[in-house]
C-alpha cells in the first residue's frame, strides 16, 4: 500500500485567490503561477497535516465528477510540479508549521 | 570609477516628486544646474527635505547604464550599483550617497529606485505606463516597450494634462489610488506636469485596426501589473509586498485592455 503524502505551502511565496483561480508568486525568484480552480482547491487545503489522498477524496472527488484514481494521479502530478518550483513542500510525513521570515526596513 | 573630482563647497537642490522632497548636494555647481534643468517643474522652493543625498562625480568611466543593476539590503542600508553609478541609502538616517558619472540619467535611475522603495511600504509603485489627467481623473496606459505608451501621450487632446509618457507614479490613499506627474520621460523627452488625480482606469495597450476597450480577468490584470511594475529589490519580503500591492490595485481600480489604431480617435474612448 502506498504511503500518504503531505503537502504544505512554502512560506517563500505570496498568494492570493482571484475568483476561482489562485495566483502564486515565488518570493525567491519572482516566478508567477496561476492555479486553476481544482489546483486552487488543493493549494488551499495544503496545510501540511492533511494527507493528499484525503484532500483529493474530500475536496475534489466530493465536488467534481472524477474518479479517485484519476484525481489522485492528477493531484500528484500537480504537487510534484509545484514542489519542483519550490512553492509547495511535499513529504511522506506531516510537515511542520511556517518557517521564519526576515524583515526588511524600507 | 576613477578620477573623482576634488571636493569644494557643495550646493544643493530639492527635487520633489510625488510629494517627497529629496535634497541633492553636489560640489560641482554645473552639475547642480543640470539637475535644476532636468527636474524643472519638480523643484521645491522649500529647504525642507525628507532625505538628503550627497552626489560625488566621477569624471571618467568606461561603464554604461546598460549594465545590470544590483540592489541589496545590507546592514540597515540599501546598496545600489550599476555600471554608471553606485549609491547607498540609509532610510533610518534619511541620508545617502551617490557616486556617479556626469549624467543626469544616472541620478534619474537612483531617484526611481528610491521612490520604488518608498512607495512600496505605502502600497504604491512606479509603473511602465504613460498617464494623463482628463476631466479631473487620471488614466494610465501600460505596456512593454513598443506597446504605444508614448504614442498615447502624443495623441492626447489639448484638454488632457500629461503626467508622463514612460513611468507612472501611483500612490495609495486608503482604498483609492492617485496618479502623480513625474519628470521621468521616454521617447517624448518631455517631463510630465506636476499634478495628481484619482486613477479612473488602467489600460493595457495593444495595437489593432479598431479602437476598443475590453474587460480582462483579475488574474490577467495582476499578471500584467507585475510585468510592468518597476521593482528592483529581489528580497523575498519585498517581492511579497509588490505582489500584494498589485493584487490590491487590481481589486480597486478597473484594469482593461485598450486596443487602438494609432490616431487621435482613441481618446474618444478615454473620458
Amino acid at each position: 500500500m502506498k504511503n500518504s503524502r503531505y503537502v504544505a505551502r512554502s512560506t517563500a511565496i505570496a498568494a492570493r485567490a482571484l475568483g476561482n483561480e489562485t495566483m502564486v508568486m515565488s518570493a525567491t525568484n519572482s516566478t508567477l503561477f496561476t492555479l486553476n480552480e481544482i489546483a486552487s482547491v488543493i493549494w488551499a487545503a495544503a496545510d501540511g497535516v492533511t494527507p493528499l489522498d484525503q484532500i483529493v477524496a474530500n475536496k475534489i472527488c466530493a465536488q467534481y465528477d472524477i474518479t479517485p484514481e484519476a484525481a489522485l494521479k492528477d493531484a500528484e502530478t500537480l504537487v510534484e510540479g509545484l514542489a519542483a518550483h519550490g512553492i509547495l513542500l511535499v513529504s511522506d510525513q506531516p510537515l511542520a508549521g511556517p518557517a521564519n521570515s526576515r524583515g526588511v526596513a524600507l | 570609477m576613477p578620477g573623482v573630482m576634488p571636493a569644494t563647497q557643495s550646493c544643493a537642490v530639492v527635487v520633489e516628486i510625488g510629494g517627497l522632497p529629496i535634497r541633492l548636494r553636489c560640489a560641482d555647481h554645473d552639475f547642480v544646474r543640470q539637475i535644476e534643468e532636468r527636474y524643472a517643474g519638480f523643484l521645491s522652493s522649500s529647504n525642507d527635505a525628507s532625505f538628503d543625498f550627497e552626489i560625488e562625480l566621477a569624471s571618467k568611466s568606461t561603464e554604461s547604464g546598460d549594465d545590470d543593476l544590483r540592489l541589496v539590503w545590507d546592514s540597515g542600508r540599501w546598496l545600489m550599483e550599476r555600471g554608471d553609478f553606485c549609491a547607498e541609502w540609509n532610510p533610518s538616517t534619511a541620508r545617502g550617497r551617490i557616486r556617479q558619472t556626469i549624467s543626469p540619467y544616472s541620478l534619474d535611475s537612483v531617484l526611481r529606485i528610491v521612490h520604488t522603495l518608498l512607495l512600496a511600504r505605502e502600497g504604491g509603485f512606479l509603473l511602465h505606463a504613460s498617464s494623463a489627467i482628463r476631466n479631473g481623473r487620471a488614466f494610465l496606459f501600460s505596456g512593454v516597450s513598443g506597446a504605444g505608451k508614448t504614442t498615447m501621450a502624443r495623441l492626447a487632446p489639448p484638454d488632457a494634462a500629461l503626467l508622463t509618457d514612460e513611468i507612472s507614479y501611483v500612490t495609495r490613499k486608503g482604498s483609492s489610488y492617485l496618479a502623480v506627474g513625474t519628470p521621468f520621460f521616454g521617447e517624448l523627452a518631455k517631463a510630465g506636469e506636476n499634478l495628481r488625480a484619482p486613477i479612473e482606469a488602467l489600460y493595457l495597450l495593444a495595437k489593432g485596426p479598431k479602437n476598443k476597450i475590453e474587460p480582462i480577468e483579475d488574474a490577467a490584470a495582476v499578471r500584467a501589473l507585475l510585468e510592468n511594475i518597476l521593482f528592483f529589490a529581489r528580497d523575498p519580503e519585498f517581492v511579497k509586498l509588490i505582489f500584494d500591492t498589485a493584487c490590491e490595485f487590481a481589486n480597486h481600480v478597473p484594469v482593461r485592455r485598450l486596443t487602438f489604431a494609432p490616431d487621435a480617435s482613441v481618446w474618444e474612448l478615454i473620458v
